[in-house]
């Protein structure tokens, strides 16, 4: 048989948060990088945590442009911790206040990407995240 | 005892993420794979397999999500398997299955799995059947497989299921569409969802003379229920429809017929595979493709003739080289 490693990313909008361009934009051009983009739509922590253990997933990525970054995102990074998947790096996107960034990873969040990220940034943060695993 | 051991240990005794694990070493090809297979197949055979299939946007995943509380509720416990489509240019894929569910973990004992369909024809991933044996070895009573749903392509669900539902919506076509021959063929339960809309009984009336005017000898006769998967209307007839083509399976041993005749297409499936290999492997490369490419080009001979010889010859060494030995 031949090995087939593909990267899984768990793609989902932060709780309640509307906005869906950013996130599909960024699944689009992450299954273009030959990934396997498990898109979940808007869901809450507990929800995407469930996602990422039945998937097996390597990734999560979570979109927030609704101001909930700081109580939603290092919930996953807890939730995942919790259920034995600290080697799942999450990444956030959206419109995060550049002072929060530190905060965030202080938290456990990976890697934060502003609007203005090249998807080249985006697709190789994801890809060396996986390797150092 | 060795790590992969524990891996099946586990997931033998329903534990999400070791299931998960092996899923993705089958999905991968894993040196592994051959062993958790082996390890697994015992412990299979017990669930209840339904296929859901049908066209693009026929609210198949809706119905799966519908389906799944109605099973729950019932204390089922559930695993359902979404199969998407692959990118042939990248090999990635969107898996957007999911963004229909809306599992409550901690009431329902659900296990849900997105797979790319890979470069694969016929509405499945070439690893899903494993991944659904690895479900029910890990005591899932329940599987549900959702097709690709691409059309009329999608006959491999019925190879791997033990009951077919197929979903249409009252914009799937007139009755030529419908007497078209593939996906309708495989259907054990019909399903008009977004019975809602206009048409809804046009096309019920369409399929119920087909079935009617069929000259294929059944002993099961299809069902047609409508619903509104997304209005949750119809789906408790669906739910009571789908328990009693299991009821039929369950009689006269045609359960045991099906799974059987689904083996020995597997079987073939499977043996045919190895063949490949070992012919791809040792017998036959890509230079070797291109040297015989520049003598059919030429017309030194004909494509069909070289096939031949190449196979007889390669059989006679095999054999002789198997006598000698």
């Amino acid at each position: 048989m031949v090995m087939d490693r593909k990267i899984r990313v768990i793609m989902a909008k932060l709780g309640l948060d509307i906005h869906w361009r950013g996130v599909y934009l960024v699944s689009q051009f992450l299954r273009d990088a030959g990934m396997e983009v498990i898109y979940l739509g808007n869901k809450f922590p507990e929800q995407i945590v469930e996602a990422a253990v039945e998937e097996d997933a390597d990734v999560v990525g979570l979109s927030t442009l609704g101001g909930n970054h700081l109580t939603l995102g290092p919930k996953v990074v807890e939730l995942l911790k919790e259920k034995g998947l600290e080697n799942v790096r999450v990444f956030m996107g959206g419109v995060i206040p550049p002072k929060h960034i530190p905060v965030l990873k202080e938290k456990g969040i990976y890697e934060v990407y502003g609007p203005d990220t090249p998807m080249e940034v985006i697709i190789n943060g994801i890809r060396e995240s996986v390797q150092v695993n | 005892m060795e790590e992969i051991d524990r891996l099946i240990e586990k997931s033998l005794e329903g534990e999400k993420l070791a299931t998960a694990r092996l899923i993705s070493m089958v999905e991968r090809g894993d040196e592994r794979a051959s062993y958790i297979l082996r390890k697994v197949y015992p412990h299979s055979g017990k669930a209840y397999y339904i296929g859901v299939t049908g066209p693009p946007g026929a609210g198949k995943s809706t119905l799966v999500d519908r389906l799944v509380k109605l099973f729950c509720v019932n204390d089922y416990s559930v695993g359902v398997i979404g199969v998407d489509p692959c990118s042939p240019f990248t090999g990635g894929a969107l898996l957007g299955d999911r963004v229909r569910m809306n599992i409550k973990h901690k009431e329902w004992d659900v296990f849900f799995r997105s797979m790319s369909a890979g470069r694969v024809m016929g509405g499945l991933a070439k690893t899903t059947k494993e991944a659904s044996r690895i479900l029910d070895a890990s005591g899932r009573k329940i599987i549900i497989i959702e097709t690709v749903g691409v059309g009329q392509s999608e006959l491999d669900i019925a190879q791997a299921t033990d009951t077919v539902l197929v979903v249409l919506v009252p914009e799937s076509g007139d009755s030529v569409q419908v007497m078209k021959a593939g996906l309708m063929e495989i259907a054990d339960v019909f399903v008009v969802n977004k019975a809602d809309r206009p048409g809804a009984e046009n096309i019920a009336l369409s399929i119920q003379g087909m079935l009617d005017r069929s000259l294929r000898k059944r002993e099961w006769k299809p069902p047609i229920f409508l619903t509104s998967a997304s209005l949750n209307k119809g789906l408790d007839q669906l739910y009571d429809g789908v328990w009693s083509h299991y009821r039929h399976l369950h009689h006269d041993c045609r359960l045991e017929t099906r799974r059987k005749a689904q083996l020995k297409n597997e079987l073939r499936q499977l043996i045919e595979a190895q063949f490949s290999e070992v012919i791809w492997r040792n017998i036959i490369n890509n230079s070797k493709l291109e040297e015989l490419v520049e003598d059919v080009w030429e017309q030194k001979i004909d494509p069909q003739t070289i096939a031949r010889k190449i196979v007889r010859e390669q059989l006679r060494d095999t054999f002789e080289n198997n006598t000698v030995g």
